[in-house]
């Protein structure tokens, strides 16, 4: 050991190549981006959460008096208590969904994939919104309840679980679909029921999917403002508190603290969903043999009759904003007319803050597709700096553990701070972008880093030894290969920019209102049906732009079809030697 | 050809030095102080069980890796820390790494047009190497729409695109089928002769490695355990490792009974070897196709006689587990060909005479656990 | 097609959008090349635009950029400020809200000409006032009178009668906390019935609440709707969905009514002071007072008020004498009481 001691005290050091230099400069600017848009506001919210209003700093005392609170204390009971109820519900009705969408052969399941998507065009204040024209006190099928109230956990499970739904569907349907069918072989040589197998089988296999299933459901769950905000009623939960006691009681320290206390909850999870997934990676079996459902025609029926059902409640709550948003004067006027659009004469900010919303898409997509893309690259693809890219792997995976209230709030804190040289972005849209660029981080840089990981892991190397600087193969293969998946980048961030409300209810300027916002606003105000059609309006337009990348998506494999697909060429051995 | 040969070195001067080499990753040693010699067009393999370290010689050589300590100095030049893209050679890897989205063509070109070359003369050099390789009027097509061997040919037309002075292969051959892999083994091999430029092929394979090295470096654990002609490494493995590691090998337990005459059970064999005295535990190490039946019984030189436990019809030889009295515990392994079978009987429990002729006997010192 | 081609395409294209992009987002708000007031407001949305006009008419070379917002939002937004103020005039908001930012000196004391012709108690009563008072809205409650026959639920005429058995789970009322209007309820009713009173009275109005809103005219429009038919809310709210055809009355409570001034001042930070100016002498004019009275029938200066279409006559005459300095001093303490007893509810009321 001792020529290894000598070997490590006169270690070389590797001389850095231009391409070396400048992607270390490029992993240089992305820890400087994420540091400033992610982890400086939330030292920022967390050090004003021991500040008194003028800044002083006094310890523990915001905390003593929100635990000495009792209408504060609840709402996190009434918090982890919705997270949880929605998660059991959600995952359950999604498992079953997507079981039916992957082992079963009924019919249309394109059409079923389809629809379990459409929530997630939709802000969540939209099925709030239904919820009230169906189950409030002049509800359309108020009747239904039995004489519960809408408002309040009832409204706040309900409307969270249409918004959460696609997205533990996707889950799951992955999950499910990547069964081995050799141990459903075993399993009928060995004569287990159906039942046996699902238990022994089929739930083990998925145990991963469901978990992050539940994991996503429940952080969701406790974090989203939109629902609870609408149709919460005196069901106080976390996020809406951060949003009173900054917008109504102006206590911004206070704000702080039930951040804080929002954060513990999601923090732990995330690091339990990191924990499972690292051990996901050791148990995926090497070759495993797809699982082709056989037909069934009792199963298959009942399965079609559940999801016939899940679609209906699922295209009923959007077709109730949908209509509502046509009523003239709603339950005692029923005629219809386009009234509720007309923005211009109502509070949130009018048609200006829809063309604002379509901008901040516009510009999220654009801007944080090459951001997420270009850094999910740098981590991945660059040579040396080990440590330090994993530092920023670290910090791209951060966000997804920061709830959206927490981060705008955060943003007040750090950006509207005058001797933040940053602080011209205070109110303008760029501050906006960056928001929900670093909000919704996460998602879009593992899309791009699973897309990196499938191209070779030697073009760099390939083009290092024929003298091609990084870049030039960055452009010519990186980005036309992974085009698909920057194109799915785009499109997550623009939807989830139109959609989004908790991160940009603090940040929004007297020019840059937007439509999510709007709806909001609109439906502070009591302004429901004009909240409804506003709702509609993203829906309209999230659903667009989705067809439009659809459409660009197919395209754009046609014209590339001819490298893209995989398909085994026979060797022909004997061709002639060349000379 | 004469451009793919751009060097006119004396020959005695390597081309490629490799000085001490150590190679750590965290408290692993992969490659321990490491020495080496590469002479000018030379086609080298480095051989070795996964985990030997053959892989990250040949990252360190190329820049991909840059070693803890010691020198890497090609062409005369210290380039030991230098980046990949300031050393010059061209590599193949296993998976070829062609990009997807380009047309061969395109591949090809691609580190020519980073040259500030014409593009006529860009347009004749792919040319030349779609010549060269034997896919002339493929150049249109994309990676996926050729065969593994093609794709193959191409890589390795695209790391000669640009004249290197080094060939780096990391096992180019291993992802193809057998029968693919045994045509291209000499498609490389005359490509490489042709052009004559300096090689460095990793692999896993012996067979490859015996069929297209000038040299076969075999290593084990992160030092190098023999550098020699596949014919030495074969017939002269310096260590009981190479032997093992390099076509198949009896390793019996035994004494030096005298000076160059080795004894295990009863036998007594002569050998060829130096420096061993007397009474010394050694290792003997027999190859099964040097067991030669004797046709006259007893006199020879190096004659035992012995038993067949069982025989395993292998196609062109037969495989024989043999044992005897005289031997005591040990067991030999021999092949057999099938027109000896002919000639002699060898049935399962049969007795016959064997002789080991003594060169082809190799004596290791101290006991082993090889089998 | 050939892809390098378009890569290379894509490239320049990419250039030109990233410029233009840059440019876009980080010049929002765009400057303008004459006066531009930025004005932090609470005035209903539909206002805004017939107030700019005939300002501008008298003076064109200001122009006003409006941020509006509900008076707890767009107080909230000048506290958030408070170290790097982006607004010139805090306008059109509750005289609480004034007096807080001035408690921290955000506002600049000015008297603007005409400022003899107000009512006294549309003004601050320093001098020069910090703050000034165009108009005032009092919160009445919204009866729905379908839904109350349906229910059975008689027209209440006394805040006391709003504590009946009668009228659990019909009442709804915007929390002090978010809404101006709340505030300004609760803050009548301490003033008027005292403060041990008060917080008796509204611990029996809790048990029949079924809502406490954010916004304050939301509680009307939810008794517009039927949703819960009886709100405690602004007038002006009531007016305008009758005007659309809501079956509502619109009460004012025999004891007196809680008030507010939509009141302005310029902030301190102000660059525009001139300007600023200009806009808070020409608030008191008779040109403005027209526009106001558009919706509003209590006007800073009475001798030009004329009443307004569904709006209670009697308001005036029931408004309480408010001490909206007593209110803002004790703004932080009545909420907080008030959030204590009243915003912890594990279910929503039925």
């Amino acid at each position: 050991m001792a020529d290894i001691a000598v070997a490590r005290a006169t270690s070389l050091r590797p001389a850095l190549s231009r391409d070396d230099l400048v992607r270390g400069g490029g992993l240089v600017v992305m820890g400087v981006f994420l540091f400033v848009v992610v982890l400086l506001p939330l030292y920022a919210l967390l050090s004003k959460s021991f500040e008194d209003a003028d800044g002083k700093f006094i310890g523990f005392a915001n905390y003593i008096e929100y635990f000495g609170t009792p209408a504060l204390v609840s709402s996190a009971g009434h918090t982890i208590f919705i997270g949880v109820v929605t998660m059991v519900i959600v995952v359950t009705l999604a498992f079953i969904y997507a079981y039916a969408l992957t082992r079963s052969c009924m019919p249309f399941k394109g059409l079923f994939r389809g629809i379990a998507l459409i929530p997630i065009l939709a802000p969540s204040l939209l099925p709030a919104i239904s919820l009230v024209y169906l189950f409030g006190n002049q509800g359309m099928i108020k009747e239904l309840l039995f004489g519960y109230k809408i408002y309040g956990p009832i409204g706040i499970v309900i409307a969270l679980a249409f918004w959460i739904f696609p997205h533990t569907v996707m889950l799951l349907t992955t999950a499910l679909a990547t069964a081995d069918a050799r141990l459903y072989e075993a399993a009928i040589a060995l004569r287990a029921s159906k039942l046996r197998t699902f238990f022994t089988v089929t739930l083990p296999a998925t145990k991963y999917g469901v978990m992050s299933a539940c994991f996503v459901a429940f952080t969701y769950g406790i974090t989203d403002f939109g629902a609870p905000k609408v149709i919460g009623g005196w069901y106080n939960v976390l996020s809406v508190d951060i949003y009173k006691q900054v917008v109504g009681q102006w206590n911004f320290q206070m704000g702080a603290v039930v951040s804080v206390i929002l954060l513990f909850p999601v923090v732990i999870t995330f690091i339990v969903d990191r924990l499972v997934q690292r051990r996901q990676v050791a148990q995926i079996t090497a070759r495993s043999v797809p699982l082709e459902p056989k037909p069934n025609r009792r199963f298959d029926l009942i399965m079609l009759i559940y999801c016939s059902v899940i679609a209906f409640i699922l295209l009923g709550i959007l077709a109730v904003s949908a209509y509502a948003s046509f009523i003239k004067f709603w339950p005692y006027n029923l005629s219809l007319s386009l009234d509720n659009y007309q923005f211009q004469y109502m509070d949130g900010g009018g048609w200006d803050a829809y063309g604002n919303s379509i901008l901040l898409g516009v510009l999220t997509a654009f801007f944080g597709s090459l951001i997420i893309f270009g850094g999910a690259y740098l981590v991945e693809k660059s040579r040396h700096y080990g440590k330090y890219r994993g530092t920023l792997q670290f910090l791209a995976i951060l966000p997804l553990a920061v709830p959206g209230m927490v981060l705008g709030l955060a943003y007040i804190f750090f950006f509207n701070d005058p001797a933040n040289p940053l602080n011209f972005l205070y109110q303008t849209l760029g501050i906006l972008v960056i928001c929900t660029i670093a909000h919704y981080y996460t998602v879009p840089h593992l899309t791009a880093l699973t897309a990196l990981k499938q191209l070779d892991a030697e073009f760099e190397d390939v083009s290092a030894s024929l003298k091609v600087p990084f870049y030039k193969t960055f452009s010519r293969v990186t980005f036309p290969v992974c085009l698909p998946a920057i194109l799915d980048i785009g499109i997550y961030l623009f939807i989830n920019a139109m959609t989004t409300v908790s991160a940009v209810v603090f940040l929004w300027g007297p020019a840059t209102k937007l439509a999510s916002v709007a709806v909001l606003n609109m439906d502070d105000q009591g302004d429901i049906a004009p909240a409804a059609a506003m709702a509609m309006m993203i829906v309209y337009t999230s659903a667009t732009v989705r067809i439009l990348h659809i459409v660009l998506t197919r395209g754009l494999q046609r014209r590339t079809q001819a490298w893209r697909r995989r398909e085994v060429i026979a060797e022909t051995v004997g061709q002639p030697a060349p000379t | 050809m004469s451009d793919a040969q751009p060097s006119t070195k004396a020959k005695e001067s390597p081309y490629l030095r490799i000085e001490s080499l150590t190679k750590l990753f965290g408290s692993f040693a992969a490659l321990k102080d490491i020495n080496l010699e590469v002479f000018e067009g030379e086609f080298i393999c480095f051989l070795g069980p996964s985990g030997c370290g053959k892989t990250t010689l040949l990252r360190c050589i190329a820049g991909l890796d840059i070693q803890t300590s010691g020198r890497v100095i090609q062409a005369g030049e210290d380039i030991s820390t230098l980046p990949p893209s300031a050393r010059d050679f061209g590599i193949v890897f296993q998976s070829y790494a062609l990009f997807p989205n380009l047309t061969v063509r395109k591949n090809l070109a691609y580190g020519l047009e980073n040259r500030r070359m014409k593009k006529a003369a860009i347009e004749e050099r792919v040319n030349e190497l779609l010549e060269l390789v034997g896919l002339t009027g493929q150049d249109k097509k994309y990676p996926s729409q050729l065969s593994g061997g093609q794709q193959q040919r191409v890589a390795l037309a695209r790391a000669l695109a640009s004249w290197p002075g080094l060939l780096l292969l990391d096992e180019p051959l291993s992802a193809l089928d057998a029968k693919v892999r045994v045509y291209l083994r000499h498609e490389v091999r005359r490509l490489q002769r042709k052009l004559g430029i300096t090689t460095v092929m990793v692999t896993h394979d012996q067979e490859e490695a015996l069929t297209m090295a000038d040299r076969i470096v075999v290593m084990d654990q992160g030092v190098i355990g023999q550098v020699g002609t596949p014919l030495q490494i074969y017939r002269e493995p310096a260590t009981s490792f190479v032997a093992d590691f390099i076509g198949s090998m009896n390793f019996v337990p035994g004494t030096m009974a005298a000076p160059n005459l080795v004894r295990f059970g009863n036998v007594n064999l002569a050998c060829d070897v130096d420096g061993l005295a007397a009474g010394m535990e050694v290792t003997i190490a027999i190859r099964p196709e040097d067991i030669v039946v004797q046709d006259v019984a007893g006199s020879e030189e190096n004659a035992f006689e012995v038993q067949i436990e069982s025989t395993e019809f292998l196609g062109s030889f037969l495989r024989v587990d043999l044992v005897s009295e005289t031997m005591g515990e040990a067991r030999l392994r021999a092949d057999f060909s099938i027109n000896l079978v002919r000639r002699v009987d060898i049935s399962e429990g049969a007795s016959l005479p064997v002789m080991v002729p003594r060169e082809r006997i190799r004596i290791y010192p101290g006991s082993l656990d090889h089998g | 097609m050939n892809t390098s081609c378009i890569s290379l395409r894509i490239h320049k294209a990419l250039a030109v959008v990233v410029a233009a992009f840059l440019v876009t987002v980080f010049s929002i708000p765009p400057a303008a090349a004459d006066t531009t007031l930025t004005v932090y407001t609470a005035l209903e949305a539909e206002e805004l635009r017939p107030l700019q006009d005939a300002f501008q008419k008298e003076h064109p070379d200001i122009k006003i950029n409006w941020v509006r917002d509900s008076t707890g939002i767009i107080t909230a937004k000048v506290l958030a400020e408070k170290a790097n103020p982006k607004a010139d005039l805090f306008y059109g908001t509750s005289a609480t809200s004034l007096l807080v930012a001035d408690s921290l000196g955000l506002l600049t004391p000015y008297a603007p000409k005409g400022l003899d012709k107000l009512d006294p108690r549309f003004r601050d009563p320093r001098n020069p006032p910090h703050w000034v008072g165009v108009d005032a809205y009092a919160a009445v409650i919204c009866y729905n009178t379908i839904e109350a026959k349906k229910f059975n639920l008689p027209q209440p005429t006394t805040w006391k009668d709003l504590t009946k058995p009668v009228y659990k789970g019909y009442l709804v009322m915007p929390n002090p906390n978010s809404s101006g209007t709340g505030f300004l309820t609760v803050s009548a009713w301490l003033q008027m019935m005292g403060e041990k009173a008060a917080w008796k009275y509204m611990n029996q109005l809790h048990q029949n609440m079924a809502v406490y809103t954010h916004s304050g005219s939301k509680p009307c429009r939810l008794a517009a709707a039927g949703e819960h038919p009886i709100g405690i809310s602004f007038a002006f709210r009531g007016a305008k969905l009758k005007q659309k055809g809501a079956p509502l009355a619109l009460i004012t409570p025999e004891e007196g009514v809680g008030w507010e001034v939509e009141a302005s001042g310029i902030m301190k930070a102000s660059k525009n002071k001139e300007a600023a100016m200009k806009f808070m002498d020409w608030s008191i004019t008779p040109a403005a007072m027209k526009v106001f009275n558009d919706y509003l029938p209590i006007l800073a200066r009475p001798d030009l008020a004329k009443p307004v279409k569904h709006f209670p006559e009697d308001t005036q005459e029931k408004m309480i004498k408010n001490d909206f300095a007593w209110a803002a001093e004790n703004r932080k303490r009545i909420l907080g009481e008030w959030q204590k007893r009243y915003d912890v509810k594990s279910e929503p009321k039925s």
